[in-house]
Formats: structure tokens, sequence, C-alpha cells
């Protein structure tokens, strides 16, 4: 079995490769996806978690060259990595998946935070859960804050919800400022953290150390891909891309299309919800001034950046965002100016991002692709095979 | 006395009631300055809908919301306040004959006019048209839309740093007449009534020249006005200059109403909000533009008198837009100037 697969899997490269060539679009990064689409199962395993060690041993590395430092601490810079990251992912599902453009992400981050400000915050006359249970509940009510939003206007065509999420993320910054109990500027203090101390007393999760919390989200984040994964490669993910390659078509074709969207939109605001926790409790304080409807530029300018549609790519999209302004602090207050640049000139010469989403064969299983390759390439290597089986198909018939 | 009390009630913001609820129905306040607050709405509508005039436009020609229109107007409103302080103007407003206000507001105008448009005819250059050039998708424009606005955005604010422009004041405006114990001055006249001419102008320009059948022919189907002989990518310049110059308009109104809201970022919201009256009216209709924008500043006001604090101006904005979505998908006077749309 272990000779099969391989072989299996070059003839399919083999095919990609001869596609690309014919007429497909030349792409960055395509090696890599070739190298990866030809190794076989156990060795994209261990290549994964070879990945995965190096990505959790990144801030207490602290590489030369990659460090933030002296400008900014590494492992919190990390953190903020990994929420963009987050955040990317969930923006993903609805912009890059079901090609909804939603600019006001940030209401959903805000609604997160918040969450986990009222129940943990000592300044909050809420009653108090632990911390780790505002993650689920931030991802709830921003869900159910997304089924809200969504309802009234999903139905409407792609651009008006553009417009109208921009005026929700806009409503909710100033409902911040304006609902007594949201405290405004003053904001809430001492937003909780997981338990644990360590052996000198101070709780592992604090404020300035940002490793543990680094670990924390890069663990969220891992279990939001598998969860997002399968959702991919399901009906549901297959609903999303033809609602976003052409809705109409989508809906004559029998996808319940503003059920689907509905479902984007609310698992998209439920992954902002839980970034928003993460990132409330680690800073440890909530108010009014983060939530602006430019980072929400950010966040689709991560998406963008990386590959809308591509899992990958949101994450490195996301961790580049955030990255750029805390490594090179020279430029942190031109970042709006920079990303609105790229955002631009992506669009003219790079549409579909770093990493681009796959082309072809969108959401079949591997085994699937091996088939349909195997298949293809049967039918294009033997002419005799090929006149063989319409005889034996012949036979059958008769 | 009675009525001083009220008045000062609602113009405290609602965060300093010690009690705690938020939101409290002051309707005695919005009974007490119903006309006031209506003509001040009328006012601000103007504006709105002269900026709605140019989303419009835009939209019913290349089916585009053009985030970076906003900008467009922001920069009208630098254009005007570079023009005002060059000539001398500050804070307070000097003592001028009547003639030298006239010739100042329209110099300062057209200087508003030129920079607007010039932004609109780069945005057009740069971001716009080699997308179209390369057949991209929707939301390929709508991302590209936002990147222009954002990079404007924050080109002004690195030039210009974070503070609004210092206040330029031009006339103090003087009461004209009453109308239902309202007063009227000078000021809300002018833009009211100016606002109206440029808009009725657009309209038969639309409707009567050989460039507004143009204009026209490309928003119902511009593969077939390009076979007809309609230079499409001069059509679709010739609309952003168009929605460049009411913006230059709607700038110089801007100043005047608001003069210290100048920042880089004030665009922004009062796009959003623009954007929101000409779906209000019908997207693409430029009647609609009038009625949405004059509709969308007349309930702003009336939410700031019933919640009791400015803020909620946006939020009932946003509001009200949602609902007539839900409603009237196709805005209340529908979409006329291209094909109708679902």
């Amino acid at each position: 079995m272990s000779e099969q697969t391989p072989v299996r899997t070059t003839r399919a490269v083999q095919l990609t490769e001869s596609r690309e060539a014919l007429g497909g679009r030349r792409q960055f990064l395509g090696g890599w996806r070739r190298r990866w689409n030809r190794m076989a199962r156990w060795q994209q395993w261990l290549f994964l978690i070879i990945v995965l060690a190096a990505v959790y041993y990144l801030p207490v590395a602290n590489p030369w060259l990659i460090t933030t430092e002296p400008g900014n601490d590494f492992p919190i810079a990390c953190f903020q990595m990994a929420v963009y990251a987050l955040v990317a992912v969930g923006l993903n599902v609805v912009v890059g998946f079901a090609g909804l453009l939603d600019l006001g992400y940030i209401a959903f981050f805000a609604i997160g935070s918040y969450t986990a400000a009222f129940f943990t915050s000592p300044d909050s006359s809420l009653i108090h859960i632990p911390y780790l249970w505002t993650l689920p509940l931030a991802l709830g009510i921003a869900m159910l804050f997304g089924v809200a939003l969504g309802l009234p206007t999903l139905r409407l065509r792609g651009d008006y919800l553009a417009i109208v999420t921009l005026g929700f993320g806009e409503i909710i910054r100033i409902l911040a400022t304006i609902i007594p109990a949201a405290r405004g500027q003053v904001g809430f203090k001492e937003v909780g953290h997981p338990p644990g101390t360590a052996s000198d007393g101070q709780p592992i999760f604090s404020v300035s150390n940002g490793v543990p919390w680094y670990w924390l989200a890069v663990t969220v984040i891992i279990i939001v891909l598998l969860l997002v994964g399968n959702l991919e490669r399901s009906r549901v993910g297959r609903a999303w891309i033809a609602i976003r390659e052409d809705e109409d078509a989508a809906e004559i074709m029998g996808v319940p299309t503003f059920k689907f969207k509905l479902w984007a939109f609310a698992i998209g605001a439920g992954v902002g919800g839980l970034s928003g926790a993460l990132f409330a409790g680690q800073v440890g304080f909530v108010n009014n001034q983060k939530f602006d409807v430019a980072t929400s530029m950010l966040f689709v300018a991560a998406v963008v950046l990386g590959g809308s549609g591509n899992k990958v790519g949101a994450i490195l999209g996301g961790a580049i965002v955030a990255y750029i302004p805390l490594r090179f602090t020279a430029i942190a207050d031109y970042k709006y100016l920079i990303f609105g640049i790229i955002l631009i000139v992506l669009m003219i010469f790079r549409p579909q991002g770093l990493v681009a989403a796959k082309a072809h064969l969108l959401t079949y299983s591997r085994l699937a692709v091996d088939k349909v390759s195997e298949f293809r390439a049967a039918r294009v290597t033997s002419e005799q095979e090929k006149a063989a089986a319409a005889e034996a198909a012949k036979g059958g018939a008769e | 006395m009675l009525a001083t009390l009220f008045s000062l009630s609602a113009a405290l913001p609602a965060s300093v009631s010690t009690d705690n609820s938020w939101i409290n129905f002051d309707v005695t306040s919005l009974l007490q300055n119903f006309w006031p607050a209506t003509f001040d709405g009328l006012t601000f509508g103007a504006i709105y809908a002269l900026i709605a005039l140019g989303y419009t436009l835009v939209y019913g020609v290349l089916n585009l919301i053009n985030f970076a229109h906003s900008e467009v107007f922001i920069m009208g409103c630098y254009g005007v306040v570079f023009t005002l302080t060059s000539l001398g103007f500050g804070p307070n407003a000097p003592n001028l004959s009547i003639w030298a206000i006239i010739f100042n507001l329209i110099l300062a105008m057209l200087v508003g006019m030129v920079f607007s448009v010039v932004t609109a005819f780069v945005v057009e250059r740069v971001a716009y048209r080699p997308l179209r050039r390369r057949g991209a998708s929707r939301l390929a424009f709508l991302i590209t839309a936002l990147g222009a606005s954002f990079s404007i955005q924050y080109l002004i604010f690195l030039v210009r740093g974070s503070n609004a422009e210092p206040a330029v004041t031009m006339f103090i405006p003087t009461p004209i007449f009453q109308v239902f114990g309202a007063i009227i001055d000078s000021q809300q006249l002018t833009i009211v009534i100016a606002a109206i001419v440029m808009m009725v102008a657009t309209d038969q320009y639309i409707r009567r020249t050989r460039v507004g059948r143009g204009i026209r022919a490309v928003a119902q189907d511009p593969d077939t006005a390009t076979l007809m002989g309609v230079n499409k990518d001069r059509i679709i310049v010739t609309t952003f200059v168009i929605g460049g110059i009411l913006a230059g308009a709607a700038a110089l109104f801007y100043v005047m109403k608001v003069p210290s809201g100048v920042i880089y970022n004030g665009g922004f919201v009062l796009g959003i909000k623009a954007f929101a009256a000409a779906v209000l009216g019908g997207i693409g209709n430029v009647r609609g533009a009038l009625l949405g924008g004059l509709l969308i500043g007349v309930i702003g006001n009336y939410g700031q008198l019933l919640l009791g604090d400015s803020q909620w101006t946006d939020v009932v904005a946003f509001i009200v837009l949602v609902l007539v979505l839900l409603i009237r998908p196709s805005g209340l006077l529908g979409q006329t100037l291209g094909r109708s749309r679902a």
C-alpha cells in the first residue's frame, strides 16, 4: 500500500502540472503545493508535526532577525499574530468561502472582547464565570449577533451587505461609547485569565508573559482549523463555494443559498468573537478605543493578502498584517496606507493572494482526487484500454 | 421656564444620567424642537443628497459601491478650507459685503470641485480601470474601492495629522423668516436652494444631453452601448467627474455648516450615510438620492432629539437603512438609471 499511494499521486500531480502548463494561472508557491501533493500521507503528517513544533517553539526561540525586540516584546507579538491569524481564519469563511464581503468584522471581535470583560472583570456587576468559559460563550453570543445581522441583510445582494456590515461595525463602536454599562473609555480592568500559578506565585497567564497565551491561541487556531476544514470539505463547503462562484446558478441547482450564507456569516462571527475574547484576556483591559472600522479593513486586507478562500493563506495573511507594524516600528504609523495600497495592487496584479485557493476539485477528499486523476490518466495513456473498456461496456449492455 | 429645562436635559448626553436606563425616549424635547430640527435636518440632508448622487451615478454605471467617494468628498473639503484660509478667513467671520461673500463662496467651491474631481479621476484611473481591463470579479472591485478609500484617508493623515483643520467661518447666518416658529437663516436657505438647483441640473443633464444619454445607455447595458458607438471608458470617467463636481459643492456646504469638521477620516461615516441615502431613495435614481438624503438628514436629527445624544444620529440612520432594505430592497423610488435589479 505504501508503494501504491505515491505512484497514484505522482500521476495526479503530472496531470495537474500539465493542466497548469496548458492554461492555468502561474502560481507563486505553486512548487510547494506540488511538492505537498506529491508526499505520501505519513510524510504530510510528519511535515505538519515538524511545522507545528516549530510554531509552538517560536516565541521561546525568539530567533534573530525575526524578533520584534527591542521595540515590542516578541512572545506578545507572536500572540497578536496568532489572534490576527484566528481572525483571518474566521473572516476567510465569510469572504473567502462564501464570497460575502463583511466590512464590520471588528464588531464581532468587539462583542467577544466585551463578553469576556462582562463576565470576568471586577468592574462588571454581572455574574462572574471562569475565563475559559467565556471563550465558548463569546463564540455563541457573537454567532447570535451574526445571525441577527445576517437575517435581514443576507437576502439582499452582496454590495448591500458590505455597506450594512460597515454600518454595523460603526454602530457597535458607538454603542460601546453611549451605553453606560459598557463603560466607554473607562473600560473594564483586570479581565480574567485561565487558572494556574507558576512557582513564584504569579499567574501563568499574566499580562506580561505572552508565551502561554500564544500557546493557547495556537491551540484554539488548530481546533478551529480542524472544524472549519471539515466544514469546507463537506456539503456545506461545497455550497459556500457554489454561492461564491455564482449565486444564481447555485440557487437553481438547489442550494438553499440563504441558509448557507447565514451559516457562513454565523460561523465567521463566532470565530471573530472567540478571537476577541482571547485578545481581551491577554491585554486584560477592554474599552471602546480599539474597535474602529479601520481595523476591520486590516482584517479584510489580511484575508485578501494571504489568499481569500485558502486557510493556510488566511493564517499567513493575518500573521503578516500583525507582524509588519510590530517588527518595523518605524512604519507602524503607515500601516493603513501600506495595506490600503497593497489591497489595490493585489487586486490588480494578483487577485488570488499569496496562496491561491485550490482551483480544481475544490472540496473533494484526497481519495476522490486520486480516483479522478487515475481515471483520467488511464484514459489518456492507453487507447487500447479505453477501447477495451468500451468493448466491455458494450458487452455488459448486451 | 419649563421649556428651557427640557431642552437642557436634551442637550446633556445620556451617559451622564445616573440611572441605568440608557435609552430614554425624550418625546417632549422632540416635540419642542420639532421644526428647528426638521429644517436643520433638511440642510444636512441636502449635503448628504449631493454626496449620494456621486454614489448613485457610479453605482448605476459600474454596479460598484465606490467607497472612495467619501474621500473624494473630504478632499473637496480640504480644497475649500485651504482656499478660505489662504484668503484670510479664520474662526471669526469677517464683516464683508454680500458680493464679497458670494465671490469667496464661489471661489472656494470651484477649488473644492477641482480637488474632488482630480481625486475622483485619479481613483478611477489607478484603481478601477485596470480591474475593468482584466475583467475582475465584483468582490475584487469592492476590495479595491476599500483600499483606495483607506489609502487616500491615511495619505491625508500623513500630510495633515490627526487633528481637524482649524475652523473657518465665512459669514454669520442671519435669520430670514420664520416657519412654524422655527427661524430659517440665510445659511440653511443657501445650502438647500443651491443643492436642489445642482441636483435638478444634474437630473436634466442626464435626461436631456448627449452625454447623459450615453450614461443611461452604459448603465442599462455596457456591451450594447459600446456596440452602438458609445465610448464606455469616457462615459465612466464623465460619471466620476460629475460625482466629483457634486462632492466639491457638498464640501463647501459642509464646511459652512460644520466649520471645524474637516478631519482626515471625517468623510468615512458621512460617506456611509450618504450611501445609505442613495439606497434609501433607490440606488441609481437621481431623484431618489435627493429624497433619500433629505430623509436621512431629518430622521437622524429626530433620532438625536428623541434619544438625547448626537451619536445616535448615525445609529438611527443605519437602522432606517436596514428597515427600508427589508421592506423595499430597491429603495423608495426604485432603480431607474440602469436596468432594475433585484
